[in-house]
């Protein structure tokens, strides 16, 4: 008895979970005139892809026109790669950095390192937004606004999160390989590069999927920085996408398109990756 | 073996490892944090140079009842979103944790956090339109008439709360789930074998020995949880909110970017980071009082 309720409630929570994706492809796959008919219909009478190509730019304005779009330029699929480079590059790049910075805290010796970690972690108590504004200010005097490296920059190089999980990671692994490899004469970047990476593939790959998926969700920063059409990223192209569409009707049948993309992506690293993201979701494995 | 790696000096090796970090974390974080203190102590348009006024942003807002109810609304939020996300998380995870260990099902719950929230206002805001949403019309269907709307005074913050509630709950059942995965399975069995039921083992093993991570998670989320802004940016069309759903981080970019007060806008900042030090500090020893019984 309470098994079977206990299985309903877990399916219940994957119902509530899935189907509000459901309703948004559904939604895409509608044409804008069918749009009040259908509202309640669990699948569109006349399905089409006319949503998906007019959002992607592909249909001359007349026809985006046509179907319910607002005429205004609109192309998810510059959108999208900009997204795609925009958080690939800060995972790769950040994620070495990061990595080596960790390496360095968890085995160099040096003076004043534990000080400048112990800086970098009180970092992490500074809400993003304090220094978003001062951010803004610098990337905009070095005229830098609605360019790629004005986007990338503040985190490209590091953040304190990812020096702090990189560095109790580099704690925990046992140090025989490196002190044999040392007897070897191998210097500290051979080592690193060589043997530590290859051995932390797990953890590094953890660290930059979470990177990926934190800056392909980020929006107010590439609001700020990045809203010019050759620089904007999918959630901003979304938005300027939503303030376009009328008031009282919005183009719902557009914007779900669009929403469509910018899960797609992510939703193919659950697919590829998706055992290694579930596993490396683990506050427990965090010494 | 020890000796020859004491003897390595990696003072020129650990500064070059460290450089790229460095460099970024003077640039954009120690930085930028330096000019932030300083321009909450000046006028400053970003048009002009910032001119020093002394405490005058800090005084304004003591009486500014705008920023009293930013800071208002915002708790009500982080109330609502933290109690309802982890309440369902911790259920969520404690029946995945007695009845199944699918893959399948853990990815599936995860996808909403892997959507960016300004999609997730979108699907929430088509979801709940007041004419053709699917939500209304479910509710039309149970027999209500109450229509929910992110222009509802009363429905609007609970609604951007439990929307990202939505988002997140998955999310943060699957660090409870592996937090719990940690217990020795054994406890179980021996409880079982006393005649202890489900709800009597939740209660006595897995609540006590969890203690540790839930009090983690509950301070990693609270501090994401003040930084609500893309639901409220998006599901007003991209107009401004409702004062009910002003939260501090949107008053803070309505400061900086709309009326261009950028001086003030810091002095919000400001106040957010004291709130922020002072509650994770409170949880911190909260955590540390609340060790595992595991050990």
């Amino acid at each position: 008895m309470l098994k079977r309720a206990s299985w309903l409630a877990l399916v219940a929570a994957l119902v509530v979970t899935v189907f509000p994706f459901y309703w948004m492809i559904r939604t895409a796959l509608t044409p804008a005139a069918d749009l009040f008919r259908d509202s309640t219909a669990l699948w569109p009478s006349n399905p089409t892809l006319i949503n998906f190509t007019r959002v992607l730019g592909l249909v001359s304005p007349e026809e985006a026109r046509a179907a319910g779009g607002s005429g205004a330029e609109i192309d998810f699929l510059l959108y999208t790669a900009n997204s795609l480079l925009y958080s690939g590059l800060i995972a790769v790049v950040q994620t070495l950095c990061c990595a080596m910075a960790g390496y360095a805290f968890a085995r160099l010796r040096f003076p004043g390192r534990d000080l400048v970690f112990g800086v970098i972690v009180a970092a992490l108590m500074v809400p993003p937004i304090f220094t978003l504004l001062p951010n803004f200010v610098l990337v905009k005097q070095l005229d830098l606004v609605n360019t790629l490296p004005g986007l990338v920059l503040p985190s490209l190089l590091m953040t304190p999160f990812a020096v702090f999980f990189l560095r109790q990671f580099f704690l925990s692994i046992p140090r025989d390989v490196e002190e044999a490899a040392t007897l070897e004469g191998i210097g500290r970047w051979g080592m690193f590069w060589r043997i530590v990476v290859p051995m932390s593939r797990g953890p590094l790959i953890t660290i930059g999927l979470t990177t990926i998926v934190w800056s392909w969700k980020d929006y107010l920063w590439p609001l700020l920085v990045g809203k010019a059409e050759e620089t904007r990223v999918l959630t901003v192209g979304l938005g300027v996408f939503l303030q376009q569409s009328p008031n009282r009707a919005p183009d719902w049948t557009g914007l779900m398109a669009g929403s469509v993309l910018s899960v797609v992506p992510v939703l193919l690293l659950l697919v590829f990756l998706g055992r290694r993201l579930v596993q490396s979701l683990n506050f427990s494995g965090m010494k | 073996m020890q000796a020859v790696l004491r003897k390595r000096d990696d003072r020129v090796a650990g500064w070059l490892f460290l450089l790229p970090v460095l460099v970024g974390f003077l640039v954009f974080y120690a930085y930028p944090t330096v000019r932030g203190v300083w321009y909450s102590f000046t006028d400053y348009s970003l048009l002009n140079d910032p001119a020093y006024v002394g405490a005058d942003n800090y005084r304004e807002l003591v009486g500014d009842e705008q920023f009293w109810n930013a800071l208002k609304v915002t708790a009500y939020y982080v109330v609502v979103n933290i109690g309802s996300q982890t309440l369902i998380a911790l259920g969520l995870a404690a029946l995945m944790h007695r009845l199944t260990r699918s893959v399948v099902l853990r990815a599936a719950l995860l996808v909403p956090w892997l959507v960016p929230n300004v999609t997730i206002g979108l699907l929430w805001a088509w979801l709940l339109d007041p004419d053709l949403g699917f939500v209304n019309h479910l509710l039309g269907l149970a027999g209500l008439d109450t229509t929910l709307s992110f222009n509802s005074p009363t429905w609007a913050m609970p609604l951007v709360a439990l929307v990202n509630s939505w988002a997140y709950t998955g999310y943060t059942a699957l660090l409870l789930y592996a937090g719990m995965l940690q217990i020795p399975q054994g406890l179980y069995e021996s409880a079982s074998i006393d005649g202890a039921g489900e709800v009597r083992m939740f209660r006595s093993i897995t609540l006590p020995l969890l203690r540790p991570i839930i009090a983690l998670v509950l301070v990693v989320s609270l501090i994401g949880s003040f930084q609500i802004f893309d639901t409220v940016a998006v599901v007003y069309g991209g107009k401004a909110p409702i004062p009910e759903t002003r939260v501090i981080y949107y008053y803070i970019f309505q400061q900086a970017f709309t009326y261009f007060h950028m001086g003030y806008a810091a002095a919000v900042a400001m106040v957010l980071v004291v709130v922020l030090g002072v509650l994770t500090a409170v949880q911190m020893r909260m955590l540390r009082a609340s060790r595992s019984d595991l050990g």
